[in-house]
């Protein structure tokens, strides 16, 4: 298989598309959606570039934690991660579990809204 | 006109001989009221509402007129169009509003100490949501999604414990903050959209209003990113209402950010569904996020 143009790539010219081309001529609520599909675009790049670090070193942090096996799946280890805070047999005192929390937040928002207030907040 | 969630908007003016009179007509969609969320309250409650809050000296939009469900426009009402802007970050930057900001937590604290002081016996049946009501309904959406998130755990887990003894119960608006409110030059001109009434704890209007959701980036300034707290319980007191702590409003205030919180899920669930397949809905999952890093900088303080 090949990938060029890459999914960045392709991603990159329709958010163009619709920047340059596609939303000047929309009016009222067309024009706001192309808003929100051209801001979602540029989430999705950010996805492509950070997630694959940012989930690598959330599953390294929750093994730690929850002192899971090297096979659990990640999504396995946050369902398991809820459970015991629901539980109460994990709270905001679990060595490293706030830290965690906190890591994996500022990792996701830096992709999902990275100009949000709460995140420069949280980083300063 | 946008705004109002679930409710057409209507602007139109009747000229009468000299005079012309600017006028909203508020309208159950197509006439109709609809089964919508089980929370929400009709038109005619929320006109009987407006009268109550007029009343007790609340800045609100005088109702002319209710349509019956049945008449010819349907359920409706018809209300004075207020001059003003409601976009939270023109309010937050405009230079047309810079002798309003200074004012306006005094205002707000005013207003809501009107709200919390209606006698709840002369309004019409409203819904009835304390503190351990909403963690229980929001929990159970939650769940209901089966998308663990574990920040939203901490938070349930930390709420639960911290749960502060129930105020005696008021009028709360539901949903008083910037958006939903119309500010002019000389500050707070009316308060709008109270589709989320319901009866209460009074330091659930007050921290919504400090939710940072609805600073519009003005972090530093928790009261609706114009004001401080203190000056709006100073004003709130004064106006009659108890006089609460800043500490006593952060269990609140932490409620609003996941209440926000499991509203975005809500409005991606309706994405995910398929019932409404917008672009729009799908992208406010990816909000869900916003409140999970305000919930932490709460929890982080209060820990």
């Amino acid at each position: 298989m090949h990938d060029a143009p890459s999914p960045s790539e392709i991603i990159a010219a329709v958010k163009s598309f619709i920047d340059d081309a596609a939303a000047p001529q929309l009016t009222g609520h067309a024009a706001f959606h192309a808003r929100v599909a051209s801001n979602v675009l540029a989430t999705l790049l950010r996805e492509l570039e950070q997630r694959p670090a940012a989930e690598s070193e959330e599953a390294t942090r929750l093994r730690a934690i929850l002192k899971a096996a090297p096979t659990t799946t990640l999504d396995a280890m946050n369902r398991d991660l809820c459970a015991r805070i629901r539980d109460g047999e994990m709270d905001a005192a679990t060595p490293g579990l706030f830290a965690h929390l906190k890591a994996t937040t500022i990792a996701q928002l830096s992709i999902d809204q990275p100009n949000y207030s709460g995140l420069k907040a949280a980083l300063s | 006109m946008s705004g109002g969630a679930s409710q057409e908007t209507w602007a139109f003016e009747v000229v009468d001989g000299e005079a012309t009179h600017r006028l909203i007509l508020r309208r159950a969609p197509g006439g109709e009221s609809v089964a919508r969320s089980s929370e929400a309250i009709t038109l005619r409650t929320e006109s009987a509402l407006l009268a109550c809050a007029d009343m007790a000296g609340v800045p609100v939009p005088g109702v002319l007129g209710v349509f019956e469900p049945g008449s010819d426009v349907g359920e409706a009402f018809i209300m004075h169009r207020i001059e003003g802007e409601t976009l939270g970050r023109k309010i937050l930057r405009d230079d047309a509003y810079k002798t309003a900001r200074p004012v306006l937590s005094k205002q707000c604290g005013e207003a809501l100490a009107g709200i919390h002081a209606v006698d709840i016996d002369t309004l019409p049946e409203l819904p009835r949501s304390d503190g351990a009501d909403q963690i229980k309904k929001y929990e159970n959406i939650y769940r209901d999604f089966d998308l663990p998130r574990p920040v939203f755990e901490l938070a349930f887990a930390w709420l639960k414990a911290n749960e502060p003894v129930p105020q005696p119960p008021v009028l709360v608006h539901g949903d008083f903050r910037l958006g939903n409110l119309i500010v002019d030059e000389q500050g707070l001109a009316s308060v709008l959209d109270w589709e989320l009434s319901h009866i209460g704890d009074p330091r659930e209007d007050i921290a919504w209003i400090c939710v940072n959701s609805w600073r519009f980036g003005q972090i530093a300034n928790r009261v609706g990113g114009f004001g401080k707290l203190d000056e709006l319980l100073d004003a709130y007191a004064a106006a009659g209402g108890t006089r609460f702590d800043a500490r006593e409003i952060d269990w609140w205030e932490t409620m609003g950010s996941l209440k926000w919180g499991i509203m975005c899920m809500i409005m991606y669930e309706a994405f995910r569904s398929g019932g409404d397949p917008s672009v729009e809905r799908a992208a406010i999952g990816r909000r869900v996020s916003e409140t999970e890093i305000d919930l932490l900088n709460l929890l982080e303080k209060a820990i």
